[in-house]
């Protein structure tokens, strides 16, 4: 096969004890029990609010045929030690982050549901137990992942590599699925939210309120179960259950132009106490000053500590308030962080260094095109990218219409990894690394045609269109500013769920926009009208012949009356009335 | 049944006796071993007539006539294998209502297998830090039993502690004894807010005991369960049929009001499994019923349960299982007859042949007494016919009920119907006026 290029990714290492800067931060955390609130205004007045939980549990999962949970939710520790799974990815999202606008997420998922699970190498039949998964998995969160079969399950070779400890990246062991048309609601949030070892009873989960959560323009909930290092020498596996969402409220719209905010307005509850099982809790507000001038925002009550970091190739300043620091509630009984503007200030929007756009180009309902522009805009340093895309079976691709095309000059992937589908049975699968150059835009089109489906495949609303799932780009972004070797323990959350392999650069996963593709739809209801046309037809018929074999006929006198008296007779035995 | 065993050594205790004669005895699943002894004998004590021992044994003291030890000994054998009541219960979902006891629903239903659960409920994990060794006493009080049970279906056991999980129900204060009291008839409320947060079994089909251990929130303590007679329950816990069992832990008040928070628990496990095992039984249908005094039983030991309530239970599982199988394979019959042109594949009717011959081999070996070899047939009948019964193929909802047929041929029975009925209304009219000509020309 093609050898698989020198992936700038994260995770795919070896067990190597101590040696990787990586799995340090995973005892940021500390003890076994973390939540954690990032509060972040976004440069278009948007807020947004990531919650990260994650429990730790010292334990192998895998081996013990009695198993005794604690803080760990029963429901997913048994999937996880009877199916084999030794990393499992699942998010449910509603809405579209905006990275051009809103700047690199902290974690981001594409629209719909998206699951990708890695097995343990001892699993044999991967295909029956990633089946079987998405089916559990459906039920415990009530979402539609059942729906996930051959026909959107893909096997990508390079874009995702496992994030815990592995000893060894044999990709026929990974299964990735994308339900794009899912919906995601309450039913979701409820069972996440019962995942929780305080449920929604204690500490930042209060501010999990769904009739909040899903008034906003992007909300996102994922699952990550992964197994990590137990202590700093790494000789025994602890498992990592990390429960994130993502929320992103409008509060330039909807609070009358003004971009002030507080945790009362956003969840409409405020923070009263911590979950006595947590061994952290903090809330951290993004404060970094947009522009040099001094700081034009102000958060009340005063933070218990101010850190500054380098996240993701941007110097940050967060305001933390550690909620297990007993001064925090002693002032008052409750803490409602707010923030404010100190003068209304336009802020210039800061573009981040890689963002893509995706669309269907092309007319008509046979053939079309579709579009992908990949931004690099950093000033002077070229970096490669991963894509990878996911095309349903009913869109045909012509392989040999892939253009790529950066700065008007083709530009050769060097590495694509190409699996036609096949219909019924599987998706396309098109895996690419292409260098982008400083500065520039790369557009890869690719054009497809239109396959006519079966009458009973189509699902209800056809006319409203087929989705195409987000494509996914993952590259090793350079950095711009420098980043040192921060002090990890303080900074928040997914900092640790993607490591950096050094200073110089950090690693972005980006999804693009899902597609709406129409197919040629026939008309529905064209088999009743058949019916109702060909019955018609068949009852004008036999009452013809009914007639001719039922009525009797007579030899009428040769009429004098002529043409008018004729009518008037019909007419008057239509009436009953004797005839003329 | 063996008789007239003689135990000519020296003056035993019946234990010593029952455990003495174990080696002799058959030890095949059902059978039973009867040993009469004289009447003068001292191995029974003073007032017994009855020893049951642990395994499948029993001495009866011989005395009065030979019709009296004939009915002794019929009471003896029913009572160590199955008697018309436990063969009820066992299918009492398909016994009308009244003709049955109220404790007959109580057991749990056959199956394959069984997950138990043991969860530990902590609703004020602020002021309770609840710590239990559950690990060791599923070793040491749940695994013998279910080792000894693993004849009759297969079992796992898990644990989770769950926090803030409240019952359903506020308790009562009570002044007198300030304590907190929960009645009898507020005891089915408990469980439906704590049942959606103990997380399904979404790994597996079996059905799950769940058995709860509660530890009450610091302002509800201490709580107790009252009975129906309003006296507190001594054991603080109940039982749900068919569900499994909830175990009030009431943690000790500290000796000084001012005692650090949370309070550090550690949970008794003896007294709890001790419950918990108790209810376990309970739910198998395994409860020892009053017994006359003059019947003695052995307690069952470590092991939970004696050979002979084994076979007691193997007997009336036998007789669900073969229930179950006739009742399956009777509806699948039925949606069979109702929908004609269903398509039955070949492994569906292999596996409904198959069930057929292992519950005829079920019934024939039970009449020959062969308990083990009948469960195992009726076990693999009762796989069988559910396979046969679930499998996807034959979804009645596939198939096109009749009166859509007839919806869609509408368009053209409607037209057809039109010249039939106006030359029917021609034909009436016209006898009516062939009726009436005649009068007309008088």
């Amino acid at each position: 096969g093609p050898s698989l290029p020198a992936l700038p990714c994260c995770g795919c290492r070896s067990l190597s004890p101590g040696a990787v800067p990586g799995w340090h931060l995973l005892e940021g955390c500390g003890g076994t029990r973390c939540g954690e609130l990032l509060l972040s205004p976004l440069p278009t007045g948007d807020v947004a609010a990531t919650f990260q939980f994650r429990t730790r549990w010292d334990a192998d999962l895998q081996r013990g045929a009695v198993s005794h949970y604690r803080l760990f939710p029963k429901a997913l520790g048994r999937l996880v030690a009877a199916l084999g799974v030794r990393e499992l990815h699942l998010a449910l999202t509603q809405g579209f982050w905006r990275t051009r606008y809103w700047g690199q997420p902290p974690l981001q998922a594409p629209a719909g549901a998206e699951l990708w699970v890695w097995f343990q190498p001892t699993v044999t039949d991967v295909d029956k137990a990633w089946k079987e998964l998405s089916n559990i998995l459906s039920g415990i969160f009530c979402a539609s992942l059942n729906f996930i079969d051959s026909t959107n399950t893909v096997i990508p070779t390079a874009s995702f590599k496992p994030l815990g400890l592995t000893n060894g990246t044999d990709h026929h062991l990974l299964r990735y699925a994308v339900l794009p048309r899912e919906v995601v609601c309450t039913e979701n949030l409820t069972p996440w939210k019962k995942l929780l070892p305080c449920g929604s009873k204690a500490g930042l989960a209060v501010l999990l309120k769904a009739e909040r959560l899903f008034h906003s323009s992007y909300h996102s909930q994922a699952v990550h179960i992964r197994p990590v290092c137990r202590d700093a020498s790494c000789l025994a596996v602890s498992w990592e259950l990390r429960q994130t969402l993502t929320v992103v409220f409008d509060f330039f719209s909807s609070g009358q132009g003004k971009k002030d905010w507080s945790l009362f307005k956003m969840f409409s509850r405020t923070l009263t106490d911590t979950c006595p099982l947590a061994s952290q809790s903090k809330v951290y507000v993004d404060i970094s000053p947009k522009n040099k001038e001094k700081e034009l925002l102000e958060v009340s009550p005063p933070p218990t500590s101010v850190h500054e970091a380098v996240v993701q190739g941007e110097k940050k300043t967060y305001a933390v308030y550690d909620l297990l620091s007993p001064s925090l509630f002693n002032t008052s009984r409750s803490l409602n962080v707010q923030l404010k503007w100190k003068r209304p200030q336009d802020m210039e929007m800061p573009i981040p260094i890689l963002h893509a756009q995706r669309y269907v180009a092309g007319y008509g309902l046979q053939t079309g095109e579709i579009c992908t522009l990949i931004y690099n805009t950093h000033p002077y340093r070229a970096f490669p990218v991963i894509l990878l895309e996911t095309v349903p079976w009913y869109l045909r691709l012509y392989v040999h219409t892939l253009t790529i095309i950066t700065k008007g000059k083709e530009n050769k992937p060097s590495y694509i990894h190409y699996q036609p589908a096949q219909d019924r049975r599987r998706p396309h699968l098109l895996e690419m690394l292409i260098q982008l150059p400083a500065n520039s835009v790369t557009k890869i089109t690719i054009q497809f045609e239109r396959a006519l489906l079966k009458w009973t495949e189509y699902p209800p609303d056809p006319n409203h269109g087929f989705y195409v799932g987000s494509s996914v780009l993952s590259a090793l972004v350079p950095s711009v500013t420098a980043m040192k070797d921060m002090d990890v323990e303080q900074s928040p959350l997914f900092t640790s769920l993607f490591p950096s392999s050094d200073g110089s650069s950090y690693f972005v996963r980006l999804y693009t926009e899902p597609l709406l593709v129409n197919l040629p739809t026939p008309d529905f209801s064209m088999p009743y009208n058949v019916i109702c046309l060909t019955c018609t037809v068949v009852a004008v018929c036999y009452g013809s012949f009914y007639n001719l074999l039922t009525r009797t006929f007579h030899v009428e006198e040769p009429s004098r009356g002529g043409l008018a008296k004729r009518l008037a007779n019909v007419i008057r035995k239509f009436r009953g009335v004797p005839l003329l | 049944m063996g008789f007239g065993v003689k135990f000519p050594l020296l003056p035993l205790c019946s234990p010593e006796a029952d455990t003495a004669l174990h080696r002799l005895q058959d030890t095949t699943l059902g059978s039973l071993t009867m040993y009469v002894v004289p009447e003068t004998s001292s191995l029974l004590p003073q007032g017994t007539n009855v020893y049951v021992g642990k395994h499948r044994s029993a001495l009866l003291r011989a005395g009065g006539s030979l019709a009296a030890l004939q009915a002794r000994l019929r009471q003896v054998t029913q009572l160590m294998s199955f008697t018309a009541s436990s063969i009820a219960a066992a299918l009492s979902d398909r016994v009308p209502d009244g003709q049955l006891g109220p404790d007959a629903r109580r057991y749990l239903k056959s199956s394959l297998g069984y997950e138990i659960t043991f969860s530990l409920l902590n609703p004020d994990p602020k002021s309770h830090a609840v710590d239990w060794d559950i690990e060791g006493a599923v070793n040491r009080y749940v695994k013998p039993v279910l080792d000894k049970l693993s004849l009759v279906a297969n079992f796992s056991v898990d644990s989770q502690i769950l926090y803030y999980a409240v019952l359903g129900v506020t308790p009562r204060y009570d002044k007198e004894s300030s304590s907190f009291l929960l009645s009898a008839h507020s005891l089915p409320h408990v469980i439906n807010p704590v049942e959606a947060r103990l997380g399904s079994s979404a790994a597996s089909l079996y059905p799950v005991l769940n058995f709860l251990l509660y530890v009450p929130e610091r302002s509800h303590s201490p709580l107790y369960i009252q009975d129906k007679d309003g006296a507190p329950v001594s054991t603080n816990a109940f039982h749900s049929p068919r569900w499994g069992g909830i175990m009030v832990y009431n943690v000790e008040a500290p000796a000084s009001p001012q005692a650090s928070l949370p309070l550090h628990v550690d949970v008794d496990m003896a007294r709890v499994m001790e419950v918990f095992l108790a209810q376990l039984r309970l739910l198998f249908g395994l409860s020892r019923e009053e017994l006359p005094p003059e019947i003695l039983l052995e307690r069952p030991g470590n092991e939970g349960l004696a050979d002979w309530e084994l076979d007691h239970l193997l007997w009336a599982h036998t007789v669900e299982n073969i229930a179950t199988v006739s009742t399956t394979l009777t509806s699948l019959a039925q949606l069979l007859d109702k929908i004609g042109n269903i398509v039955i594949k070949d492994d569906i009717a292999s596996e409904v042949y198959r069930a057929v011959a292992a519950v005829q081999s079920a019934v024939a070996k039970l009449a020959q007494g062969h308990l083990h070899a009948a469960f195992q047939a009726s076990k693999e009948a009762v796989t069988s016919s559910e396979k046969a019964f679930f499998d996807p193929s034959l979804l009645h909802l596939l198939y096109f009920p009749d009166d859509q047929k007839f919806a869609i041929y509408i368009p053209l029975f409607l037209p057809m119907a039109v010249p039939i009925l106006l030359s029917l209304a021609k034909i009436v009219r016209e006898t009516r006026q062939h009726k009436k000509e005649p009068t007309k020309m008088d």
